[in-house]
């Protein structure tokens, strides 16, 4: 079977080909545009999903030596996203699905996420533990097949992306901050100042990271009234990236050893942090607990993530089931309910 | 030419969980078609604030930040009917002509749900009709304090 797979949740626009588990194609439009035209950063103007669409859906098809007459089924991300951006990808499957007569899998972006470590390896076996860390998303969820997963912890304010975008914009660098934080940290202690970790004692799983960009906010106008010294930014990006990864690495490897499972997946696009990958490899190897970290294309926001997940779909239900052209985009992200 | 009339209020916030009732309190003065906006520095707890309007319509989830998604939808109760709640965040936009992207001109323009919009600096133009504007003051030796000012226009 031969899927084509688009994703347009958020600020990627992204085009893919998946066959038999693997991805034959995964184009994503920042990477693409970055080595085409030089260094392109996606925001929201630019992002104009329904200008690259076309274009990436073709790149796809060649890089995978296909056409759309080879194509069996078609997925698209329906859920959740901003309202926009989601529209133009599934009514882009509309029309392929009206014109080439193909079913479609609607498929919620955070499942795609989820399921990234079996796109990586395709040894790896349920239950595991994912962590899907992003600029809007922070959760850890047992996964016990491709049909059964639950989540055991959500972020109760910002997501951990979002605080290392907001903590770099504080310390001057630019959006998105997250790899900047990384650059930096690189050559900083993460013991020089020691910024809260937030709920690492709640006794759950969730998550707050709003807390620690006001405390940074507050240690850099009581200590560098007048600006932050050069010379400090990489030891202030090194502590505060410790004090999110510390949380991340510590609630995920105790909900593996509870669940008594043996890998854990990291997933979205704060997976690519090397401390987080570092940490959490080797806190986990204490518990005797594997750690996949998919690489950079399937852990940022992917259309090969999104054909992989419907795949499965297609092989455990009934293809009659995705003859409906009437499914609504929905924005809305999975909240904890509140205590 | 008829001129607004105002009515600015300020509390004193000692704490998170004074900004969260002080947005519980403030709640009860919004209904279906309300427009709020907010600004105040990063962390300054305009968030915290909304997650006290979300007690009030008795939201059932945890208020969580829109900064990347932009716009949150939430469904709340009033008077035992539901409401739509939408957390608009737009922080993240950086020229006006993103807002056509997002379809902000007929969000604002809803009168079936309540608006609540934090980093509204660049949509400044489409806003002079918001009937709320809440600016949360940090101050600059006390971490714990905040400023809450309510500006209501009645046009």
């Amino acid at each position: 079977m031969k899927i084509l797979a688009i994703e347009s949740s958020c600020d990627e626009t992204s085009a893919a080909v998946v066959s038999g588990g693997n991805a034959l194609s995964n184009i994503i439009s920042s990477q693409h545009f970055h080595s085409k035209f030089g260094g392109v950063v996606p925001e929201l103007a630019s992002r104009a999903h329904l200008k690259a669409i076309s274009y990436l859906i073709d790149e796809s098809l060649d890089k995978a030596g296909l056409t759309m007459n080879d194509i069996n089924a078609l997925a698209v991300t329906s859920q959740p996203g901003l309202i926009g951006s989601l529209i133009v990808g599934s009514n882009f499957a509309k029309g392929l699905s009206l014109k080439y007569n193909l079913p479609i899998v609607p498929v919620n972006h955070i499942e795609g996420h989820i399921f990234s470590g079996n796109l990586q390896d395709s040894q790896l076996e349920f239950p595991y533990i994912t962590l899907v860390v992003s600029g809007g998303h922070t959760a850890i969820f047992l996964v016990e097949s491709y049909s059964e997963y639950t989540a055991m912890g959500l972020t109760k304010d910002d997501a951990a992306g979002e605080a290392f975008d907001k903590i770099a914009k504080l310390l001057g660098m630019p959006y998105p901050g997250g790899p900047h934080i990384d650059k930096n940290a690189k050559n900083g202690n993460p013991k020089a100042y020691n910024f809260p970790r937030s709920m690492m004692n709640s006794k759950d799983f969730n998550f707050s990271f709003s807390g620690i960009k006001t405390a940074i906010r507050y240690f850099i106008a009581k200590n560098f009234p007048d600006g932050i010294p050069d010379e400090v930014i990489p030891d202030l990006a090194a502590s505060a990236q410790a004090a999110i990864v510390d949380v991340l690495v510590a609630k995920t490897v105790e909900a593996a050893a509870k669940t008594n499972v043996n890998h854990i997946v990291i997933a979205g696009g704060v997976s690519a942090n090397s401390s987080l990958r570092s940490e959490m490899a080797a806190k986990a190897s204490i518990e005797y607990i594997n750690v996949i970290a998919p690489e950079l294309q399937y852990c940022m926001d992917n259309a090969a993530m999104i054909g992989f997940i419907a795949e499965k779909k297609l092989e455990e239900n009934d293809i009659k089931d995705y003859s409906d052209l009437t499914f609504r985009v929905n924005p809305n992200a999975l909240r904890a309910k509140r205590k | 030419m008829e001129i607004n009339k105002l009515k600015i209020e300020q509390i004193i916030s000692n704490s998170e969980a004074d900004t969260y009732n002080a947005g519980k309190e403030f709640a009860e003065r919004l209904d279906y078609g309300s427009l709020a906006i907010f600004t105040g520095e990063l962390g300054a707890g305009k968030t915290q604030f909304i997650k006290g309007i979300g007690e009030y319509f008795n939201i059932a989830e945890d208020i969580t930040s829109p900064s990347f998604a932009i716009i949150n939808q939430y469904s709340g109760s009033l008077d035992g009917d539901s409401i739509p709640i939408l957390h608009i965040d737009l922080y993240r936009l950086t020229k006006k002509s993103e807002l056509a992207t997002i379809g902000f001109n007929e969000l604002i323009y809803d009168e079936d749900s309540i608006k609540l919009i934090e980093w509204p600096e660049i949509a400044e133009q489409y806003l002079s009709e918001a009937m709320f504007k809440i600016e949360i003051q940090t101050h600059p030796a006390e971490v714990s304090t905040r400023k809450i000012i309510i500006t209501e226009i009645k046009n």
